[in-house]
């Protein structure tokens, strides 16, 4: 494909990327994302909704958070220099935050009075559950089964935010499941519900809106990167599950065409084997509202996804990083549960900073690509959260018993 | 082009309610899913379903990821795949059953995905041809008709809209436009299975639907016993059970999810039982 004058036009007006995104929902939910949609714009346009955002960014969630040199790790791997992007310093550990403080800002300008979530790890119920905490309305985060026992610490801080967390066990029990049932949930209570999608994939506008709420982080890496280095970097790194920390960080470069652009999909036990990959490892087809590259047998019936990584743990992708693969502005790159860990602990190590599993992926990416790269080339890693919440998976990978 | 393609797809549909219509009765509607809880066991059901009082028929397409559906659909699709049903499987055996059968409408319902996979020209052109005569395809909505549903029109095949209660007049001519066959009401907000609604809210909901369409308007949701079929019929041209009869499919397996004895007669009863409820609405 061709290169094109922009890379930053999408969606359209019916939500599409490409042949990706749009509104594959039930009739009932339609007028609600019609709704949505209208209220966002509305919102976009008004300058008291972005001062508003501004001042809980600055205030609750602590940005802007620091583009950190990463010396140790320059040293060595004796390539590119590196710098972090310290989204593991917001408020809640993660980039998550960014994306539900706009959409309950969103949801109060809707006159909404209760908020559900779906989550996997955990990251995205906990985001929610403490933005619900300080604007006071409850919550509802479903959450598989298989995840509640095994992320046990996040589902502890849910309940103590005031949150209610219901176990899912339809399906396989995951997080798609807990992605349907919040559907559900919605489906049936309609007039005061809001739904707070976790990542930048769902029916349109929600990959739009979580993109919007997260190109807080590309854009602060452009005029910091400016402060520091006089000019911007050569080459993005971050990892992709549904793909909302990448899309911050991808769509204010995208048009800057000299600046690479890597997503890092979880390749799990390896791409012969069980893994996440769904842009190396799958086909488009159309779940949760959209369409987008899936893991699919060759019925149409979706598979499980599987990663090291709960986060990254989803069969699917968002649209706009469908339709980026498809146009090959951005590479997709796919890093084993192994690489992960490895680069977890090279991390720990080298620089004190714990990165979660989910960003361990991208730091793994940048271990094999900085050494190729020239003294003088600059590299920004997206450190989308902290891993202390993975402390215990990591143990139980490395035969620790803690 | 044999007689019985040319009374097929909306045709089918149209003298099937005008058939009603000189009846001077309400019609009902069931659904069960295909391939569960096996392939045998679920083209005997659909093979009973005519004799045993179903006058249309929704032939569900097992999907992994039923959003819209309540726990006992959700199971039944899930028992269904484990069986091996597959699309191809689905629509062999609606050629099976029109072996049989030329006159009894069977609406294929389900979800986008499968059929994507599948390639929707292919889909379409096996589908007319196997006699299935028109779709439900529960996640397009009106905003993503380019997909199937205009394909399908063209090829001869009904596309049925779901009209629910958050469906107001200004959006209801969008859901009615590229509808045919008929518009099939969701009674209540809410998945399949779930609690049923008032009997006069559906009244005023049929009225509303019919004050914009002439389309037969069959109603559907939370329909459990003869009594509420029989509510419904008063005013709907059809009701819809699905999750009650899917509920009998499932408490006729034994613990491994074989089919006990007994149980293509006791839905096929409780499929009849529902058709009593329906004849008797307007008696």
């Amino acid at each position: 494909m061709s290169k094109l004058n922009t890379y930053r036009s999408g969606p359209d007006e019916h939500g599409h990327f490409g042949i990706y995104g749009g509104r594959y929902v039930a009739e009932t939910l339609m007028p609600l994302i019609l709704e949505l949609e209208g209220a966002y714009r509305a919102a976009k346009a008004d300058p008291a909704f972005q001062a508003e955002m501004d001042h809980f960014l600055k205030h609750y969630v602590g940005r802007p958070n620091p583009l950190y040199y990463a010396e140790r790790m320059t040293k060595h791997l004796g390539g590119a220099k590196i710098y972090f992007k310290r989204e593991e310093l917001n408020h809640t550990g993660a980039h998550k935050i960014n994306n539900c403080l706009g959409q309950m800002l969103l949801a109060r300008r809707m006159g909404k009075t209760r908020i559900i979530a779906e989550t996997g790890a955990g990251q995205h119920g906990v985001a929610t559950a403490t933005v619900c905490a300080r604007f006071n309305l409850p919550c509802t985060v479903y959450m598989g089964a298989v995840d509640v026992e095994r992320q046990k610490p996040n589902v502890f801080r849910m309940r103590l935010l005031g949150a209610s967390v219901t176990p899912v066990t339809s399906g396989a029990a995951t997080l798609k499941d807990a992605m349907n049932e919040a559907l559900r949930d919605w489906v049936t209570n309609v007039a005061d519900t809001f739904y707070i999608i976790g990542t930048a994939a769902g029916p349109h506008p929600y990959p739009e809106l979580v993109r919007d709420f997260q190109s807080v982080i590309g854009n602060e890496i452009k005029s910091q990167i400016m402060e520091a280095e006089g000019r911007q970097p050569d080459l993005l790194i971050a990892c992709v599950g549904g793909g909302s920390n990448a899309i911050g960080m991808f769509h204010p470069f995208l048009d800057d065409q000299n600046v690479e652009i890597v997503g890092v999909e979880a390749a799990g036990e390896g791409l012969d084997k069980r893994h996440a990959a769904s842009i190396a490892g799958g086909r488009p087809g159309v779940l949760h509202g959209n369409r987008t590259y899936l893991l699919q047998d060759g019925d149409g019936q979706i598979e499980e996804a599987h990663s090291i990584s709960a986060g990254l743990d989803y069969p699917g992708i968002g649209p706009e990083h469908a339709w980026l693969a498809d146009t090959k502005r951005v590479e997709y790159a796919p890093i084993t549960d192994q690489e992960a860990l490895d680069a977890f602990k090279l991390c720990s190590e080298l620089e004190g900073i714990i990165p979660a599993l989910e960003s361990s992926h991208a730091i793994a990416e940048l271990l094999k690509r900085a050494p190729k790269m020239g003294k003088d080339q600059i590299v920004v890693v997206n450190i989308s959260g902290r891993g202390d919440k993975d402390i215990f998976t990591v143990a139980k990978a490395l035969g620790v018993e803690i | 082009m044999s007689a019985d393609n040319i009374a097929g797809g909306e045709a089918r549909i149209r003298a099937r309610f005008d058939a009603l219509k000189r009846e001077g009765r309400s019609g009902l509607v069931t659904y069960l899913m295909a391939g569960d809880p096996d392939y045998e066991t679920s083209l005997a059901l659909l093979k009973g379903l005519p004799g045993a009082g179903a006058d249309i028929i929704e032939w569900g397409l097992p999907f992994t990821d039923p959003m819209a559906d309540g726990p006992s659909i959700q199971a039944a699709g899930l028992r269904a795949l484990a069986g091996g049903q597959t699309l191809a499987k689905t629509i062999q055996q609606v050629r099976a059953f029109r072996e049989g059968d030329v006159t009894t409408p069977i609406i294929l319902m389900g979800y986008y995905n499968p059929i994507y996979s599948y390639g929707v020209d292919r889909f379409l052109a096996d589908a007319r041809a196997a006699g299935i005569d028109g779709l439900i395809i529960v996640d397009l909505p009106p905003e993503e008709d380019d997909e199937l549903c205009k394909p399908a029109l063209a090829a001869g095949l009904s596309f049925i809209r779901l009209a629910t209660p958050t469906t107001d007049d200004q959006r209801l001519p969008k859901v009615l436009t590229n509808t045919s066959g008929f518009v099939y009401y969701v009674s209540i907000t809410g998945i399949t299975g779930a609690g049923s609604a008032q009997a006069t809210d559906i009244d005023a909901a049929v009225a509303r639907l019919k004050s914009h369409t002439d389309l037969p308007v069959a109603v559907g949701f939370g329909i459990k016993t003869a009594a509420q079929a029989g509510d419904v019929a008063r005013s709907a041209d059809a009701a819809v059970v699905g999750s009650a009869l899917v509920a009998r499919v499932a408490g006729g397996l034994d613990d491994a999810g074989k089919p006990k004895a007994g149980l293509v007669d006791g839905v096929l009863g409780a499929v009849a039982e529902l058709a009593g409820g329906v004849r008797k609405a307007r008696g």
